[in-house]
């Protein structure tokens, strides 16, 4: 290793093109992800609110499912769904559901009684008390959610390399840079996930900002 | 916190015409010694013909055995029921009156609050609003038009304070700019500063300033009745007694159908033109004026829970101008000198605490034996003696 350069710049600028597809590739399979676990949990976590019953059990599946490793499942998946982005992207899915269903299902929780009772009070039909009360005060929880959410997802991404060259993202560079005992790849890729991880956070913190400017009131306005 | 702006005139949603006389007129037992004499004149229609597009008058509201028993109703044998929270209530809050629900803790006073906007159904009876069963409404509906105040106020924090009291006209689809008006027209009705307040959010209020944006918020599709559950239980004496009284003069000019849910005595009856005292199980222990039931309690129950000062709350409820005063310096009986005696009675009676004629005889009474005095000089606005007022006579009236 001595005598070559960490990171062989040269290589970087000459395949500037493929990298940002990898980066690319690898936001819009996380992104999905997210998008459809984002639906998914929301759904599950409505039903949860509205039926305390089912919360227990929906949390103890997507424990479970959480605790699966990523290599094992996708074992079981090819045979049903080939090598695919679907395969890719059922683990991914499944991964998000345990925080997003908790954090929703806190949100809508830390709604409190009295602005409850004054919605009902004042004539709110339910669905305009779920969308227009609960909703914009569960936000802060949400996306407290989302940002966990996308960080660890941004992460599983690269693993999805192992089912093929065009559903692993930056993971493929990683994945070819072990392979051909080449530390550029490894680090470029490596460096890029880290920094849409802080990036997508960072986006989801301006989201919340911009959704809820009572939060900051509450801050500045003593 | 700066002393609130009361509107003086030109409020937009005073009752309308013959609305106010319709409701003093049916106060029946509640017209008593008329503490707030200016009430029928504030209740004049207002004169602008497009003023009040949607008023409505007070409504009455009306109990007709209305029990509520909690847990499984179908239980038909009555030792295995549990007991009611509210027994077979039944009565009539003529239109425009304030009554106070008061009692214990566990007297069903917030359930029986609850079932007129059907936020609670009754077990049995009947609610009628202006003669109309709420239960044939749609439960929407009826709670838009049902102004409805909380303790905890219940403000939505994600929506600025003019929102907030824009909250029922928006779920009635008022136009935007009719909404902002409205909100304005109410912040500054409560005593807040719209330009100031209008567009930041509730986390700044104080708790003062929070329930008084309740109570904006409440009034603001000119609902005829409101239901209020201890308002002003949430803030400290001082806050808590100036809210009331900007709350008697707000009723002034709106002469709203209000019931008010406490569970304090004193609060009872300040505000109450009747008062209804709940005793546990949900039964109604008394129904009446409030100086009827300080006068006369109907049980043991309703005397203690009045207080053993009831005697002396009576007083609260009397102004000195209630009372035949003795006449001044020896003079002959009758409601006070003439001009002319002012400088004598000003050197005959030097010692002699004064009180205004609009003095509570609870005050005045406080007054006089803080001054170890006897008698007091009663001088009118202009500092003319009208006559004497003693001792004897006020605590004579605690008796009557």
């Amino acid at each position: 290793m001595t005598g070559r350069p960490l990171v062989d710049w040269g290589w970087v600028v000459g395949h500037l093109d493929d990298i940002a597809l990898a980066t690319l590739q690898h936001l819009g399979i996380a992104a999905l992800a997210v998008g459809a676990g984002f639906a998914v949990s929301f759904g599950l976590a409505l039903w949860s609110v509205r039926d305390r019953r089912v919360y227990g059990p929906i949390t103890a599946i997507s424990g479970i499912l959480y605790t699966i490793p990523s290599l094992a499942l996708f074992a079981v998946l090819v045979p049903f769904t080939g090598l695919s982005v679907v395969t890719v992207e059922i683990p991914l899915v499944a991964y998000t559901l345990l925080i997003l269903v908790r954090n929703i299902v806190a949100g809508f929780d830390a709604v409190p009684a009295d602005v409850l009772e004054a919605a009902n009070g004042m004539g709110y039909t339910r669905g305009q008390r779920l969308l227009q009360v609960e909703l914009p005060l569960a936000i802060p929880l949400i996306i407290a959610g989302l940002r966990l959410a996308s960080v660890s997802t941004i992460g599983l991404v690269t693993v999805g390399s192992l089912i093929g060259d065009a559903f692993g993202g930056l993971g493929v560079l990683i994945k070819d840079g072990i392979a051909a005992f080449f530390p550029t790849k490894i680090y470029v890729g490596a460096a890029l996930s880290v920094a849409l991880a802080f990036g997508a956070d960072i986006a989801f913190i301006r989201l919340q900002r911009a959704l809820t400017p009572w939060a900051r009131a509450r801050i500045s306005g003593r | 916190m700066s002393e609130p702006v009361l509107p003086q005139a030109g409020l937009r949603f005073g009752p309308p015409p013959d609305a106010g006389r319709d409701a003093r007129d049916n106060a029946g037992p509640a017209a008593r010694d008329n503490p707030r004499p200016d009430a029928q004149d504030n209740a004049r229609p207002d004169p602008r013909p497009d003023a009040q597009p949607d008023a409505r008058r007070a409504a009455t509201v009306e109990f007709e055995h209305v029990t509520k028993v909690y847990g499984p109703a179908d239980r038909r044998t009555a030792e295995a029921r549990p007991p009611a929270a509210v027994s077979d209530l039944s009565f009539v809050v003529p239109a425009g009156n304030i009554c106070v629900l008061v009692g214990p803790s566990g007297c069903g006073k917030t359930t029986s609050l609850k079932m007129v906007n059907r936020l609670i159904e009754p077990t049995s009876g009947r609610i009628l609003i202006d003669g109309v069963d709420i239960a044939t409404e749609e439960v929407t509906a009826l709670r838009r038009r049902i102004g409805y105040v909380i303790q905890q106020v219940g403000l939505f924090p994600h929506l600025t304070i003019g929102e907030n009291v824009a909250v029922v006209p928006r779920l009635l689809g008022w136009s935007p700019v009719r909404q902002r008006e409205r909100a304005d027209e109410l912040l500054a009705l409560v005593g807040l500063d719209p330009a100031r307040d209008r567009d930041r959010y509730p986390a700044v209020l104080s708790g003062g300033e929070r329930q008084r944006v309740g109570v904006a918020r409440a009034l603001a599709a000119d609902p005829p009745v409101m239901l209020m559950d201890e308002p002003f239980g949430a803030v400290d004496p001082i806050v808590r007694d100036r809210l009331q009284n900007e709350f008697l003069r707000l009723q002034d000019e709106l002469a709203k159908t209000i019931l008010f849910v406490t569970h304090d005595v004193d609060e009872a009856i300040k505000l109450g033109d009747l008062v209804a005292v709940m005793a546990q199980g949900g039964v109604l222990a008394q129904f009446g004026p409030p100086e009827e039931i300080l006068a006369s309690p109907a049980s043991d129950f309703v005397a203690r829970f009045v207080g053993a000062d009831r005697g002396l709350k009576r007083l609260s409820l009397s102004r000195v101008a209630d009372l035949e005063l003795d006449p001044v310096g020896g003079r002959g009986p009758g409601r006070g000198p003439g001009p002319d005696t002012a400088g004598t009675t000003a050197a005959a009676t030097p010692d002699l605490p004064v009180v205004e004629p609009e003095t509570t005889l609870k005050d005045a009474l406080s007054i006089l034996l803080d001054a170890g005095a006897e008698a007091g000089l009663v001088v009118d606005r202009a500092g003319r003696p009208l006559g004497l007022v003693r001792v004897e006579t006020i605590t004579a009236r605690m008796r009557t």
